[in-house]
């Protein structure tokens, strides 16, 4: 086992050398050319941020998809003249119940028309939007599991490219957003010490639409008798109420740019927008038609603005005043541009480090680690002597490659990261500990330096395996199960059990080796 | 250069010899562990409890007093404050409330606090979630322990594989019960740290283990309860060197670590002591009461 060929050697120096290669950029702050360039990746809480975990409110999709089946269903029955009622939205679908008994054949027809199937890529089997199921008069259309699961997962890809604009539209720094689990979506942004900045603008879907105001009857009117089917009743931010038509002659989607910016005479700050070749056709005929009258301009059912048409809108583009703040103002530009998110969206946990509080934790985590450090290399030599000073060698070898290797898979390195590694540094001695006890003994049965050193090593070597592969295991599943923080633990302890036993089984090994057949003592002292 | 000796050559410490003792104080302390996690139950952090922990650093002392009254017009229930570190640090956690949006809350809490000082930190966690965490620490600590002794299983007998493991449910639960005996937080880098333990134990275990196979094969007419001894004397000197730098490294984590990771670090300390505690005396004599298979022989000469 001490015996290493000139080739392993060189081999030997090389892995060491690239090591020492990979970690240098994280220990010196100028550039040198043909050195990586790659420095340990900070998590969120040694540099400080943001951190959200959202998740997609598919509740809400469903709902929607029952709303708009409803809707198919009420306009294909009122086409073909077919008598209904109690038609209403229940938990899974809709349901429906048909008065006159000679149109229940003509009525399922209609239904299963109705039905579209879609497919994907990745499932040969054609799935139905809905299940019908028939009870005499009744009808019970249940929205199909697996059509619903092919909508929330496009909703949350959907979304997860919304906030990628909106959060672009901060001009932040490298936030990182990422899908997890069915319908979540784990937003980190470095540098962000604001979370309700981030929270306004992930809190809203921003479903926009242009609306008439239904000027038919009054208000009050509406509210004592009857509100007329075609409208609904909306408020703006102050509690203002209006009555406006239910039919969108515009919506967001139309959009092909807003800017926030300041009105030209009272200096308040507007937002200006402007809509796609279609969508100013639309406005423009609907703002001609209806001159003189008041349309709204609506955000997530609250209306922001009323405006009276002076003139019709022709060139497509136009302003919205909502009295809005300057961040405000921006913040619906932001909004407009990066276009609605597909279902509102839930924040699960949240959490904001500041910068400073980061700072804090790297100098602490640094100075623990160099403490630790000091303190185990002196116990070791004194431990050990001439020994301890090669297992010495391959403990600080071995923190190098940690960070090398750290630096290379570009893992982000946390705070529990850090202790990770601080925990590294007592353990990593273990192995060279198992192996130096164990020439003790062989020195004790009065075995000769080198074969002592020969059968240490040889008999060690299942032990070390052993105790190292169930804390790996323990680390690994740490790695799997665990989130954020600790998963930054889990990788530093992951790599560091594996190089530990590398620079002590193999590093000092070597030196050993080297020292003991060039000198080749007449006794150890250990 | 003469060098250390924790542990003296030939040393032989009669480990075997305290078995009543130390099996007995081992199950009561584990029987007060369980006893008191029924009474007290566990200081929850709101990673398991969900709502709002908000960390506030000013250059003078805080007054605690103060920032408890002008919170408590905020109506949000259960409010606690206390020192974190130094008196210029504090750290207010709010119970999550059933009803209200803990996330709308935060800033109406934090235009409040920021009149005492610098927010640092901020934290919420929703019910959704603490409860989620819950469930997967519980599976973690359960995954890991059972990969042990599926590991263990394989690569040594049943009943190396049983006293294993059941060594290392001793350390959980004892670790657990002073953390719920003392009302230290108990948070997910605690889990982290459980599962640490667990590594580390097993570890020490196993080093023991793999002497006493040894000598098993070596000798085949020795005693089982001496076999048992010489073993544990044989790998004490290890036990204790390698528990010693790990204590060494986590002490100075404690101490110039930071406040953040100190719950963990006091974790992995009283685990590293439990760890050791459990592997020379608990794992190992659990071994000679389960009993071995002695021909290992047959594996081995080919």
């Amino acid at each position: 086992m001490i015996y290493f060929s000139n080739s392993k050697k060189i081999f030997l120096l090389i892995i060491c050398f690239i090591g020492l290669f990979l970690a240098f950029p994280n220990f010196s702050k100028v550039n040198i050319p043909f050195f990586p360039n790659q420095t340990i990746n900070l998590g969120l809480d040694l540099r400080g941020g943001s951190y959200l975990l959202l998740e997609v409110e598919t509740d809400s999709i469903k709902n929607d998809r029952s709303q708009s089946l409803l809707e198919d269903i009420r306009s294909t029955f009122r086409k073909n003249k077919i008598k209904y009622s109690g038609l209403k939205t229940n938990q899974n679908g809709i349901q429906v119940f048909i008065r006159d008994e000679d149109q229940i054949s003509e009525a399922r027809k209609l239904i299963q028309e109705s039905n579209v199937s879609s497919s994907n890529l990745f499932s040969s089997n054609i799935n139905k939007e809905f299940s019908i199921n028939n009870n005499n008069n009744l009808f019970i259309l249940e929205l199909n599991e697996n059509s619903l699961k092919e909508k929330y997962r496009s909703a949350v890809s959907q979304s997860i490219e919304i906030i990628r604009r909106r959060i672009d539209g901060l001009g932040v720094t490298e936030p990182s957003i990422q899908r997890q689990g069915n319908n979540r979506i784990l937003l980190e942004v470095p540098g962000m010490d604001d979370p309700q900045r981030l929270k306004d603008l992930l809190g809203q879907t921003a479903k926009l639409n242009f609306r008439m105001v239904d000027t038919s009857i009054s208000i009050n009117e509406a509210k004592q008798t009857r509100i007329p089917s075609r409208s609904e009743i909306l408020s703006d931010a102050n509690g203002f109420e209006y009555l406006v038509m239910k039919k969108v002659l515009v919506s967001g989607e139309r959009l092909v740019d807003a800017q926030a910016s300041f009105d030209q005479a009272t200096n308040a700050p507007i937002v200006n927008f402007r809509f796609d070749s279609l969508g100013g056709k639309y406005f423009a005929k609907a703002t001609s038609e209806n001159v003189g009258k008041p349309f709204a301009i609506i955000l997530d059912n609250e209306v922001i603005s009323a405006p009276v048409i002076r003139t019709p809108i022709l060139g497509g583009s136009g302003q919205i005043e909502g009295g809005f703040t300057v961040e405000e103002a921006n913040n619906l530009s932001i909004l407009l541009r990066a276009g609605a998110l597909p279902a509102p969206l839930e924040i699960l946990e949240e959490k904001t480090i500041g910068p400073g509080l980061g700072k804090d934790s790297i100098d602490s985590g640094t100075s623990a680690a160099i403490i630790g450090l000091i303190c185990v290399l002196i116990f070791i030599i004194l431990s050990y002597g001439r020994f301890g000073f090669y297992a010495n060698f391959a403990l600080i070898l071995n923190i190098i490659f940690i960070v090398g290797i750290l630096s290379l898979l570009q893992a982000t390195l946390t705070l529990p990261g850090i202790a990770g590694i601080v925990l590294t540094i007592g353990m990593a001695v273990d192995a060279n500990v198992i192996i130096f006890e164990r020439i003790r003994d062989e020195i004790n049965n009065e075995k000769k330096p080198i074969s002592a050193v020969e059968s240490g090593y040889s008999k060690s070597f299942g032990t070390i395996l052993d105790a190292n592969i169930t804390t790996l295991i323990a680390s690994l599943v740490l790695f799997f199960l665990g989130t954020g923080p600790v998963k930054g633990f889990a990788v530093t302890l992951s790599i560091g059990i594996i190089t530990s036993v590398f620079t002590a089984f193999v590093i000092t090994r070597l030196l050993i080796a080297m020292w003991i057949l060039k000198k080749r003592p007449e006794e150890l002292s250990l | 250069m003469k060098t250390i000796k924790l542990i003296k050559h030939n040393t032989n410490i009669q480990f075997l010899k305290f078995k009543k003792a130390t099996l007995t104080m081992s199950i009561t302390i584990c029987f007060f562990s369980i006893f008191s996690l029924f009474l007290n139950g566990l200081n929850f952090g709101i990673d398991f409890k969900g709502g709002t922990l908000i960390e506030v650093s000013s250059e003078n002392s805080i007054n605690i007093s103060n920032v408890r009254s002008v919170l408590s017009s905020l109506n949000l229930g259960d409010v606690q404050i206390q020192n974190f570190g130094s008196e210029k640090n504090i750290l207010v956690r709010i119970e999550a409330s059933s009803s209200g949006n803990n996330s709308s809350a935060l800033s109406k809490i934090t235009n409040q606090l920021i009149l005492f000082g610098k927010i640092q930190r901020t934290e919420v966690v929703g019910p959704k979630i603490s409860s989620e965490l819950i469930q997967k620490g519980i599976l973690a600590i359960i995954s890991a322990v059972g990969l042990m002794l599926f590991y263990i299983w394989i690569r040594f007998e049943w009943q190396f594989s049983l006293g294993a493991v059941l060594a290392l449910i001793h350390d959980v639960i004892i670790t657990i019960g002073i953390f719920s005996f003392f009302q230290i937080e108990f948070n997910l880098s605690i889990i982290a740290a459980l599962l640490t333990i667990i590594g580390y134990s097993m570890n020490d275990t196993v080093v023991v283990y793999d002497r006493i196979r040894e000598n098993l094969r070596k000798y085949k007419k020795q005693d089982l309860y001496d076999l048992i001894n010489i073993s544990i004397n044989q790998t004490l000197s290890r036990t204790v060197l390698t528990s010693f730098t790990t204590l060494l490294a986590l002490f100075s984590l404690y101490i110039f670590g930071g406040q953040v990771i100190k719950g963990f670090t006091l974790a992995m300390i009283i685990g590293v002591f439990i760890g050791t505690y459990s592997s020379t005396f608990i794992a190992s004599q659990l071994l000679h009461i389960l009993g071995v298979k002695r021909d290992w022989s047959k594996n081995n000469d080919k």
